[in-house]
């Protein structure tokens, strides 16, 4: 009866706090850490390409953070022989909505979807694989701050260990996993810089062309300036 | 090279003789006699003509690999949505096509809102310039038709949810709205019937229709000759040759200005492009980048910025009239807010044309309308409150107030003289 007056008393409260304001924690900047994106690729093809599909990314892509065809091959695939093959999985998809409730969403640009006012969209994915905590009353026995009923279970768990949502409203470790605490925050920060990267695999070239077409551009204004002065001289 | 000489200008003769090139060069550029007091606001009219060449390139090579098709593959993701990622990843340039495309539309809404300004800052819109303000018009609304059958085409969530409003509006007519609505979407949600026609429409109808209008433009344009920041007539005065004394040759004058304009304009727009070609989600919305999903509805549907304004105005009308359901106002009074825009040619009764010799009155009211526009556009991103429609609906009255009010208000203004000669403030 107690449980039931505090589900009734709070679930407005979680539901203002999951609908109306967010609070994320900043997602570490790993964009050219060249490691960091290794093993973040690994924690995904790992943990995650089981069940999501980053279906619009090829293998052979991962060549833009430092590996090469056999070291993907070797490392990285374990469902499909060719490196020009993009990331797809054996799970048919009707199936995946009985056993989830829900198919699980393909994962190429999920970065960029989960972006909003509150934070980009690693910040957003960095606070949620962070956030799973233990509740019974969900199918899966997990619950997430960030995304409210979610049902997808604390797939890292084993590295995290087991939390619990507190009485005043904080999560706390109960069960140590594999990893320190820290140790897990800078793997799921490697794995959030992957998915960033692959919701925009030539982002950091775009960067570095539009330097190089800015510095082309102000040269060329120079000269159409100078034209330009040229020509109107005698206008008055 | 004499003997180079005389075989081009050989040829030349022989088109001439058959086509008015010389003479289309002359009359356009070579001989066309513009103002030469155009300031910073004139940049803008070259830049839309920049950016409408621009789109419909880069529209020519994404629809080579762009694919209509709302089905879903067998990732279970709609066809449409993953031909646009595998531009941005597996067609060579892609993402710099499909992000100029992104840009330039946004850029495309820019720089005619400044053009348009432009022309009510200067009276460009007056007597005999009246069928140039039209056409403009109908330009304005062909783009606004353009970049809405456009924005259904990448198939996410804010492409399907905003078609799906957009398309409802049309349903609150009464009598004929839903059958109306149904047969504008071709099925009774937005299917894949929706999205074939759309592209259809975005891809050939309209530009067809903008390309035939720009025409239109600028040769009603170049018959009367162009405004300046001064609003007199140029051609008032001329030279024993019949020269205005204060027009200067567009070419080479206005071209190579315009080619700084043009450099100018590239760099903002590059740094769009290549630091943030979502600008903050107003560009690209986040939200579009999950698949259009028929079975979730966003919490918040939001237009594109382009168009928040209207969307405000449409939102502001809550009172319904004659029994007919406030919704239905609101399209009303959205399409008015556009239409009216026609008008402005008969509204304005003031003596003189330009911003510079206007009186307080005027001033006093564009100013407001500005204001008001701008708010209008910036709540119309974000979800309804009681104190956001009070704000929004009392921005509404001074949007059309600056309309309706204005045969009276700019006969009524003091207005200062207008020079004789363009002046170069």
């Amino acid at each position: 009866m107690k449980k039931f007056l505090t589900a009734i008393l709070f679930a407005p409260l979680l539901a203002f706090a999951a609908g109306a304001e967010l609070h994320l924690d900043r997602a570490p900047d790993k964009s050219n850490d060249m490691a960091a994106l290794q093993n973040g690729a690994k924690i995904f093809v790992n943990y995650c390409l089981n069940c999501h599909s980053a279906s619009y990314m090829r293998y052979n892509r991962l060549k833009d953070i430092g590996l090469d065809d056999a070291q993907i091959r070797d490392n990285l695939m374990f469902t499909v022989d060719k490196v020009g093959e993009p990331m797809k999985i054996a799970m048919q998809r009707a199936e995946a909505k009985a056993w989830f409730g829900a198919a699980p969403p393909d994962l190429t640009i999920i970065a960029r979807a989960r972006a909003s006012e509150f934070g980009s969209g690693a910040d957003w994915l960095y606070t949620y694989l962070r956030t799973f905590h233990r509740d019974e009353s969900r199918p899966t026995g997990w619950n997430n701050v960030v995304f409210a009923n979610v049902g997808m279970p604390h797939v890292l768990w084993e590295l995290q260990g087991e939390q619990v949502m507190g009485e005043d409203h904080k999560l706390k470790l109960v069960k140590p996993g594999k990893l320190k605490p820290q140790e897990f925050d800078a793997v799921v920060g490697d794995l959030v810089a992957f998915l960033k990267y692959m919701g925009e695999p030539v982002a950091e070239f775009r960067k570095q062309l539009g330097v190089i077409v800015l510095i082309f551009l102000a040269v060329f204004f120079v000269f159409a300036y100078a034209l330009k002065r040229e020509y109107w001289k005698d206008i008055h | 090279m004499s003997k180079m000489n005389a075989i081009l200008q050989g040829t030349l003769n022989w088109v001439d003789e058959r086509f008015p090139l010389t003479k289309l060069w002359k009359e356009h550029l070579a001989e066309y006699y513009a103002p030469k007091n155009f300031n910073f606001w004139y940049f803008f009219g070259s830049l839309a003509l920049l950016v409408l060449v621009l789109q419909i390139v880069t529209g020519i090579l994404l629809t080579m690999h762009f694919k209509p098709d709302a089905s879903l593959n067998a990732s279970g993701v709609p066809v449409a949505f993953a031909s646009v990622e595998y531009i941005m990843r597996d067609v060579p340039w892609g993402w710099l096509i499909r992000y100029l495309h992104s840009t330039g539309a946004s850029a495309f809404f820019f720089v005619v809102y400044m053009h348009m300004f432009r022309g009510m800052l200067y009276g460009s819109y007056r007597k005999p310039r009246e069928l140039i303000w039209i056409f403009g018009m109908i330009i304005f609304l062909a783009l606004m038709a353009e970049a809405f059958f456009g924005y259904l085409l990448p198939w996410g969530q804010m492409s399907f949810w905003g078609a799906q409003v957009i398309v409802n509006l049309f349903s609150t007519i009464p009598l004929i709205g839903p059958d109306f609505s149904l047969w504008l979407r071709g099925d009774f949600v937005v299917g894949d019937a929706t999205l074939n026609r759309f592209f259809s429409f975005h891809v050939i109808a309209v530009p067809l229709v903008l390309l035939g209008l720009v025409a239109a433009h600028i040769i009603a344009l170049h018959e009367v000759g162009s405004n300046n920041p001064d609003g007199i007539e140029i051609k008032k005065k001329k030279d024993g040759n019949g020269i205005p004394l204060d027009g200067i040759p567009f070419h080479p004058y206005y071209t190579v200005k315009d080619i700084v304009g043009v450099v100018v304009f590239l760099m903002v727009f590059s740094v769009i492009l290549f630091f943030m070609p979502e600008f903050g989600g107003y560009f690209l919305e986040y939200n579009n980048f999950f698949p259009a999903d028929p079975l979730v509805t966003p919490l918040h549907i939001a237009p594109v910025w382009y168009f928040t304004p209207y969307y405000s105005i449409l939102r502001a009308v809550t009172y319904p009239l004659f029994g007919i359901d406030a919704k239905f106002w609101g399209v009303v009074a959205m399409g008015a807010s556009t239409m009216i825009l026609f008008l402005l040619p008969w509204l304005d009764r003031s003596p003189v044309k330009s911003i510079r010799y206007r009186g307080p009155l005027y001033k006093g009211f564009l100013t407001a309308f500005i204001v008001s526009f701008l708010i209008l556009g910036y709540l119309g991103m974000l979800g309804p409150t009681p104190v956001r429609t009070v704000v929004a609906q009392i921005c509404s009255v001074i949007y059309f107030a600056f309309f309706l009010l204005m045969p009276i208000y700019s006969s009524l203004d003091r207005c200062q003289p207008e020079p004789d000669r363009v002046t170069s403030k």
